[in-house]
């Protein structure tokens, strides 16, 4: 129907037909509100079933215990058979691991950030940029697939051959792997944050004859250490919730070790281990799973809010 | 205090050092970064390579009209006469030992291989055709790097008397690679020469389906709202804050959400697409608002000012004018979105889409798994030839990946407008 030849008749009679817009907005409304929905249903499931947990393990024995093996008892009188589920070595085991990552991934981002945003031109930068990105981009699987296949042996075998006894799951292998896997995270907010520096800084700093390395290191980088850190904040976070890299390279032996040629487990390895297989929803291994999850979710989301506030905070400053 | 220009020449020339050793710095990480991409991905796909060949062995296999009744194909012995075939062809085995090793050349599907060609054809019983069988994998894998390095490599696996039946066969020109069509068109199987990936690719696209089906609406529609009709507040703020914050929950925390509330609080049907794309839907909704929120800022002021400067209302000014130009960006945005939760593996283990499949799942409610969890399983495998097949499924998978982005890419060439 042509809109030029309709009556005043016919335009009031298309305009009750029509779907109310107030209706519209609302539909608009509930939408958006689904993302909150979404965060209020983790918080929910992940409270509701730690509290069934805490109830059958307490709060204190569940953070501060040094021992960790969960197993449902056959019979009730067997030895064991309440398990134990002290988070503590799970705790040190995402910190290795993350830690290792984070010693990867910091120096290479950095550098490449640098380089990227200070020396490299143009077309370099549209190249590879991209490129970087695309560690992000391939499935984590696929790096705990060579990280278990391939660097874990390759490891084990300069480790002997050093005299040193190295797991056949180390969390040096999982580390290097996620570390690299992080590493477009760390380059490419801490080269936005280089990139908002102010042209008059440099300027100054070279106009008093300042080689440019001077002025990266003295000028350009104190100015970008609130964006800088905001970008190494969420890539721990994500090294944190990492999972498939640690299911597959790290493997399930909870040692409490400080020792990065040692077999470690995560909270991640964990919740996979205990929620993958058939379940019981009532025992205190599939519950300790979602106590887990709380964990996990409490401390990346820290994370994510202290680096999503001082990005934000630092991005106003120089506009 | 001056300092004349010898003194200052030295210390200029260690600071110049300085400098270049700093752009080293930078670009030797570049390389390392670069090099662990291109180290990881080459090896795959180099081992991932030898999946598309396979093994398969002829044999003259002799019907016999006293096994295999005309009337009742479907019963007969075929993994009898197989055997039979093999022994008459290799007439000097005796030991019991040897004997099962004998067996052991061809697949365990060569039996239903045989039959499928009987019931197809009955007029064979009777006589010996020459029929060609899948071999087995440790046979296919040492056939493989045999034909590739002449030498062949000698495991444990292998014995020498499966050797000389190799080379027996080889004599005869009754073994040959061939391409593995098999890989692309059955699920999976125990047996690792039987193994594909079919269904796995069939529970990937179910499920992304959902994903897309769910998210992609409600994404727009959430960016619209927020980008153009929500009022400046505490609560936008909220919904703001808080879409941004879900982008960086780690993805096993939204397997424990589809676990607790939609498995068992709904009910809704285990190890199932549907659930999985539910799951995944929720992962990448924030990354389809923020992307949508982007294009819809792209949209200059001037296109809203100027439908509603002609009489039309805030609604359809928005739905009329201004997403239709934001809709190539936010496309983008969610095939980027899709390209990710396809690559996506720990949620999916914890709503137990780590089923062993072997079927294609028919529908979005059947048990089935996804490509990326189908190569976990198999990364777990402990048969070497399954190693072969990971690296070969997880080249498929990267495949996707990349046809993924590029097309969000083209896409946004195509359709990006300088206002």
């Amino acid at each position: 129907m042509d809109d030029a030849h309709t009556g005043p008749i016919d335009f009031t009679r298309r305009l009750r037909s029509r779907v109310p817009e107030y209706l519209i907005i609302l539909a608009l409304v509930a939408c958006s509100l689904v993302a909150v929905m979404v965060t209020v249903g983790i918080v929910f499931s992940l409270v509701f079933e730690s509290i069934r947990f805490f109830t059958i393990v307490p709060v204190t024995d569940f953070l501060f215990g040094l021992e960790w093996s969960p197993q449902t008892a056959i019979r009730d009188d067997q030895v064991g058979a309440a398990g134990s589920f002290g988070a503590v070595p799970l705790i040190t085991g995402t910190l290795l691991i993350s830690a290792i990552a984070m010693a990867v991934a910091t120096p290479l981002g950095l550098a490449s950030a640098v380089y990227l945003a200070e020396y490299a031109d143009k077309r370099t930068r549209d190249t590879i940029k991209p490129i970087l990105e695309i560690l992000a981009g391939i499935p984590t699987v696929v790096y705990g697939f060579f990280a278990a296949l391939m660097i874990a042996p390759y490891i084990r075998l300069t480790g002997t051959s050093l005299g040193l006894e190295v797991a056949s799951e180390s969390a040096l292998a999982a580390g290097l792997a996620m570390g690299v896997m992080i590493v477009p995270l760390v380059s490419s907010l801490s080269d936005d944050a280089i990139n908002a520096v102010p042209q008059s800084l440099r300027d100054a700093s070279l106009g008093l004859g300042a080689t440019r390395a001077e002025t990266v290191r003295r000028v350009v980088l104190p100015a970008a250490t609130p964006g800088i850190s905001g970008s190494l904040l969420l890539a721990a976070s994500a090294a944190i919730g990492e999972t498939m890299i640690v299911v597959m390279a790290a493997g399930l032996a909870a040692n409490l070790t400080g020792n990065p040629l040692d077999a470690v487990t995560t909270i991640t390895a964990q919740i996979v281990a205990l929620l993958t297989g058939d379940q019981e929803f009532d025992s205190a291994k599939t519950l300790s799973a979602f106590a887990l999850g709380l964990l996990l979710f409490f401390v990346t989301l820290l994370l994510n809010v202290a680096a999503l506030k001082i990005v934000k905070h630092y991005r106003e400053q120089y506009d | 205090m001056t300092k004349s220009f010898t003194e200052i020449t030295p210390a200029l020339k260690r600071r110049h050092a300085a400098e270049a050793r700093f752009q080293w710095i930078g670009r030797v990480a570049i390389v390392i970064a670069i090099g662990f991409l291109i180290t990881m991905v080459v090896s795959i796909a180099v081992i991932g390579a030898g999946a598309l060949r396979q093994s398969h062995i002829a044999l003259d296999v002799f019907l016999d009209p006293a096994e295999i009744n005309a009337e009742e194909i479907k019963n007969a012995d075929f993994g009898g006469v197989i055997k039979a075939a093999l022994r008459t062809k290799f007439s000097d085995v005796t030991k019991r030992r040897d004997k099962r090793k004998l067996y052991g050349l061809v697949s365990s599907e060569a039996a239903y291989t045989l039959r499928d060609m009987v019931l197809r054809n009955p007029s064979l019983i009777g006589t010996t055709p020459k029929i060609w069988f899948i071999a087995s994998d440790d046979i296919d894998i040492f056939f493989k790097s045999h034909n590739a390095s002449g030498g062949g490599e000698e495991t444990h696996r292998i014995s020498s008397k499966e050797v000389a039946w190799i080379n027996e066969f080889k004599k005869a020109g009754d073994i040959e690679t061939r391409f593995n069509s098999r890989f692309f068109l059955s699920g999976d199987s125990r047996e690792p020469e039987l193994a594909g990936i079919l269904s796995a690719l069939a529970g990937s696209a179910f499920s992304l389906a959902v994903c897309f089906a769910l998210s992609f609406p409600v994404g727009i529609m959430a960016a619209i709202y927020l980008e153009e009709f929500a009022p400046k507040n505490r609560w936008s703020d909220l919904i703001e804050v808080n879409i941004n914050n879900l982008a960086a929950v780690p993805s096993i925390v939204f397997g424990l959400l589809g676990l607790a509330v939609l498995l068992n609080t709904f009910g809704l049907p285990r190890s199932s697409p549907l659930v999985g794309g539910i799951v995944l839907a929720l992962m990448t909704l924030p990354t389809i608002i923020i992307a949508s929120r982007a294009a819809l800022r792209a949209v200059p002021p001037s296109i809203r000012e100027a439908a509603l400067g002609l009489g039309a209302s805030q609604i359809q000014a928005t739905f009329h004018h201004v997403a239709p130009l934001a809709l190539p960006g936010m496309l983008t945005g969610a095939i980027v979105g899709m390209a990710r939760a396809l690559g996506e593996t720990a949620p999916l283990l914890m709503i137990g889409m780590v089923a062993f499949i072997v079927d294609v799942p028919k529908s979005i409610v059947a048990p089935a798994t996804a490509l990326p969890v189908q190569i976990f399983l198999w990364a777990d495998s402990p048969e070497r030839a399954f190693l072969e097949k990971t690296c070969a499924a997880i080249i498929v998978l990267l495949t996707f990946l990349v046809v993924m982005n590029l097309a969000a890419v083209l896409l946004r060439r195509k359709f990006e407008r300088r206002f």
